[in-house]
């Protein structure tokens, strides 16, 4: 239990008087390693985001640049696993199989990076060697594969299209043969715009009518509450559905309108329940005693000391937007099919991973992890610097 | 009786002792920050000893230290320290051992009852806690000693009061109930944290009168921690006084208060100010601890007339201040008749049930006097003073200011009268603004009320209220969590003061302060009232304070006033039982001959 002591040495009086909150704020933060780490990896996808907005980079992302589904590469540090002659299309491949077994073996070389094809051709056999051989009952997609393939991507043009283009990508390309770096780059645009335009929308429609219910009480608390608890009693996406049906239209804008309309109701009933905190506070009452008006009360008293609450929300919102933008670019409330974002990336690609084409899915959640960590990390240590409570002593 | 092992032999005399407990706190890059440091006492079985000292001065950390119950992780203790138990060196000792000595060899309670009692269990289940894991007892035997220990402690139907949660019971009850759990295993020391602090004065003395009976009854050894010189002058039998980490001096109870030895001990005993007689001015410990020269001890004791540094504490005067209280010709500032206040609590749709905070409240104040008005917790009197300034609507009766009936003004109409009286509020954490540095918390009333003819001017004029609460202008920048709570204290009263109120309510201005410092704001508001004339509206529960300040005084309990009158008649004649009761409460230490 007894232990060491380093020395019993005077406390020494932090010396940080005289500066402002931001400055104070700053100096906690550099102190957070986590959170000097994490703004690092937003500020880099911001500055992409903000190059790619602007066209600089990955504004040419719809244009096929690769062959269909080239592999990844990663500069080099991946040799591509199999020649592309070999890898073909998906829809001539699996066409090609379905329809051969005898040329399983041939095509053995390109299941290196096709996680599932041993457990296809397990399939495969155990239906060539039963009497169930022509049933495709078995694989879903084939004949969709099939139609597919037949329609255009015939193996003759396929060779003759893949003599111009790339045999490989750093990091893969798509099914029609983008490049899954630079569309995901520009998802990364649209889905960062989205998720924290609509988490903005949501937490300012939220701070504003909780500051408000919370500050007034009375009728004012009971109508917002009625709203809120209307807004709530519906399932969420019933409640997107009627929205979208109600704007009538696809893209971006939408989909913030969307997202900011229905998700204030978590951030109102907090701003309230802060409000209603600090209302009785004793600073309050103060300039209640010198006759400062109520709304410079409600925003410029209360709201920097409740603003954290705000801030935190717009993160765990921001996080959640992009989530729920998959899921409505799923129901194709989405954004429009000539834009991408990582919700459409990752639809496109649970389609493809059967087939093993791994890369656009590990792309698109990669990054969406990677920005998702980071931004939580970052609004996390925000939430310390700026939080007054949380004494330079720490 | 039923202690588990039979005591030692009856030769070693110290229960328990703690030698040289030095407790530093980790923290992040710089130097471990020495809490408590080189710290040396005993406590003798069936005996009572209490830490004395100001806030930060290490009394609490040495409890916890010695219960085992500081986080490791930040504290170290160091390792020469020893905490000696039956001969036991409990720092020494496995976890597991010291968490089985919790609770059955020696127990504690804390200052707030409301928190350290479970909100989600009854009563009787955390009683009932301890005794099945210490002494393996069966849930209906365990009931049976909960209605005992209930009891003992005096809480009215034990049986009863198992079954309730903490908030159902009042502030007094659940430290009765906190008492029981210490209580349950019957340990031979507890230790008490503060354990009246958070209660009314009159539940104080119940709950210290407690405590001796049941040390009495089961010989045990108490450790009394407290900042309340005087009330521990009343339970203990020998007294440790701490200060910044160390021991400035330890010795019999007698000795402590009739001769002490320290300066700080003296500072502590002389700027509290006491219901049975008034200086007219409080000495502060800076007179103390500053003055180079120690002042000579005279043998009768210490009473501050004239003992070597005459310029701190000027000579009591033996019947304070003849003109204080009646035959005041100063005009009236206030006027209040029939004042009434109720909340409203929603039963269901239509019904709302009614609670009176002030009832009926009749009252008038003289331009720059002082009114203070006295009462327990929920006797009503911050609602009285919120309603006079209008932050509470009034139900009914009537307000005069300066003449003017002021109650049923309009919003607009009332602004002027926002400039005229002000208020400063308990607690000097929550009062400021956290957000805004203490030049725009100051400059806000005065830009609103266009007091100055700019922003320049309003600026020089906060610097010059700075100046007169005693900061240096040098805090405008700053922010409020840089100031000590004695500093904030002047910051609210500098804001107040900017607008140059007439009227100025102080909603327990110092009960939040550390004695030292409330002798210096106290001041501070004798001098500013001296200098601006300013009348005061001081709510208290702390009868001696007010006795300081107050020209006329007004007790009140449960929304009604009591008794109300001039302030030397009523302390030393009060008619009313309740007033009686009250200031028969207070703690006085112990009598010293010569009437300090």
């Amino acid at each position: 239990m007894a232990k060491k002591l380093h020395s019993f040495e005077a406390e020494t009086v932090s010396e940080r008087g005289g500066r402002g909150f931001w400055s104070l704020a700053w100096l906690r933060f550099r102190d957070d390693r986590v959170g000097v780490g994490s703004l690092a990896f937003v500020a880099v996808f911001f500055v992409i985001v903000f190059l790619s907005a602007l066209g600089v980079v990955a504004s040419h992302w719809n244009e096929e640049v690769g062959i269909h589904d080239a592999p990844p590469d990663l500069w080099g540090w991946l040799t591509p696993a199999a020649p592309p002659e070999a890898m073909g299309n998906a829809a001539q491949r699996a066409a090609q199989t379905m329809e051969n077994t005898q040329h399983r073996e041939a095509l053995r070389p390109s299941t290196v990076i096709d996680p599932l094809a041993e457990t296809l051709m397990q399939l495969q056999r155990e239906r060539t060697d039963g009497a169930l051989s022509e049933s495709r009952v078995v694989d879903p997609l084939a004949e969709t594969l099939r139609i597919l393939g037949a329609d255009g991507a015939t193996p003759s043009a396929v060779k003759e299209k893949s003599a111009e283009k790339r045999t490989s990508l750093p990091l893969g390309g798509d099914r029609w043969g983008r490049d899954v770096l630079t569309k995901t780059i520009k998802g990364s645009q649209i889905s960062i715009a989205v998720g924290l335009s609509a988490a903005l929308l949501a937490t300012l429609l939220g701070t504003l009518l909780g500051a408000l219910a919370g500050y007034y009480g009375g009728r004012t608390d009971d109508v917002l509450n009625w709203a809120y608890s209307v807004f709530n009693a519906i399932p969420y996406l019933l409640l997107i559905l009627a929205v979208a049906a109600v704007l009538q239209q696809r893209g971006v804008m939408t989909v913030i309108l969307i997202l900011g309309l229905t998700g204030w109701t978590g951030v109102f009933r907090l701003i309230r329940a802060e409000y209603i905190k600090h209302r009785g506070r004793e600073y309050v009452q103060a300039a209640h005693a010198f006759g400062v008006p109520d709304r410079r009360i409600l925003f410029y008293h209360i709201l920097p000391n409740v603003s954290h609450v705000a801030l935190v929300k717009v993160s765990l919102l921001a996080v959640g937007f992009i989530k729920a933008e998959v899921i409505l670019s799923f129901l194709g409330f989405g954004v429009a099919v000539d834009e991408v974002s990582w919700g459409s990336m990752l639809n496109d690609a649970y389609q493809e991973l059967i087939l093993g084409r791994w890369w656009e899915l590990a792309a698109a959640g990669g990054a969406m992890a990677l920005f998702v960590t980071a931004f939580s990390l970052l609004t996390d240590a925000m939430r310390d610097a700026l939080d007054p409570k949380i004494r330079e002593a720490s | 009786m039923n202690a588990p092992n039979t005591p030692v032999p009856t030769a070693s005399p110290a229960l328990f002792s703690v030698e040289r407990l030095s407790v530093a706190f980790r923290r992040r890059r710089q130097p471990p920050f020495v809490a408590v440091r080189e710290v040396t006492f005993t406590i003798n079985e069936n005996e009572t000893v209490a830490l004395v000292g100001e806030s930060g001065s290490g009394k609490s950390v040495t409890a916890l230290a010695i219960m085992g119950l500081l986080p490791k992780y930040v504290a170290e203790v160091a390792e020469v320290s020893r905490v000696v138990y039956r001969g036991r060196d409990l720092l020494q000792c496995s976890d597991e051992a010291r968490r089985r000595l919790r609770g059955t060899e020696m127990a504690m309670i804390f200052q707030e009852p409301m928190t350290s009692l479970n909100p989600v269990f009854t009563v009787g289940y955390q009683i009932a806690e301890v005794l099945r894991l210490h002494k393996g007892m069966s849930a209906s035997a365990a009931q049976a000693r909960c209605v005992e220990l209930l009891d003992e402690v005096g809480l009215p139907e034990p049986r009863r009061a198992l079954v309730r949660y903490p908030s159902q019971l009042s502030g007094g009850q659940q430290q009765r109930a906190m008492i029981a759990m210490a209580l349950a295993c019957t340990p031979r020391l507890l230790i008490a944290d503060e354990p009246t602090t958070a209660l009314d004065v009159t539940v104080q003395k119940q709950i210290v009168e407690l405590l001796k009976t049941l040390k009495a009854r089961h010989r045990m050894s108490v450790l009394f921690i407290s900042h309340d010189l005087a009330l521990v002058g009343e339970v203990a039998d020998r007294i440790v006084v701490m200060r910044h980490g160390e021991i400035r001096e330890a010795g019999d109870a007698e000795q402590i208060f009739s001769s002490p030895r320290d300066r700080y001990t003296q500072a502590l005993l002389q700027c509290r100010p006491r219901t049975d007689d008034v200086p007219s001015r409080l000495p502060t410990i800076e007179n103390f601890m500053t003055e180079t020269e120690c002042p000579p001890l005279h043998g009768e004791g210490w009473d501050g007339d004239g003992d070597g540094d005459g310029v701190s504490i000027q000579p009591l005067s033996p019947n304070p201040a003849p003109t204080r209280g009646e035959g005041s010709k100063a005009p009236l500032l206030l006027e209040v008749s029939g004042l009434k206040k109720s909340f409203y609590k929603r039963e269901n749709l239509w019904r709302r049930h009614e609670i009176p905070a002030v009832k009926n409240a009749s009252f008038t104040l003289r331009r720059g006097e002082t009114l203070g008005i006295v009462g327990e917790s929920g006797s009503g009197k911050t609602t009285l003073g919120l309603t006079l300034l209008r932050l509470h609507q009034a139900t009914g009766g009537t307000v005069r200011f300066d003449g003017n009936d002021i109650s049923a003004l309009s919003k607009e109409a009332f602004m002027p009268y926002r400039r005229r009286m002000q208020i400063v509020f308990q607690n000097p954490y929550a009062s400021l603004n956290p957000r805004f540095t203490v030049g725009q918390s100051l400059l806000e009333p005065i830009l609103l009320h266009r007091i100055a003819a700019d922003r320049k001017a309003a600026t020089e004029l906060t610097f010059d209220w700075l100046r007169r609460v005693g900061l240096d202008h040098e805090a405008f920048d700053r922010y409020p969590h840089e100031f000590s709570g004695g500093q904030r204290q002047r910051i609210a009263l500098a804001r107040a003061l900017t607008v140059e109120p007439e009227l100025l309510i102080c909603d327990e201005p110092v009960s939040a302060l550390d004695v030292s410092v409330q002798a210096q704001i106290l001041n501070l508001l004798k001098d500013l009232q001296q200098e601006l004339g300013v009348s005061y509206l001081f709510i208290s529960h702390d009868l001696a304070v007010v006795r300081y300040l107050c020209d006329t005084v007004m007790v009140m309990r449960d929304g009604d006033i009591v008794e109300i009158g001039d302030v030397d008649s009523l302390y030393q004649n009060p008619q009313n039982v309740y007033t009686r009761q009250l200031l028969a409460a207070v703690p006085r230490g112990r009598d010293q001959g010569a009437g300090c």
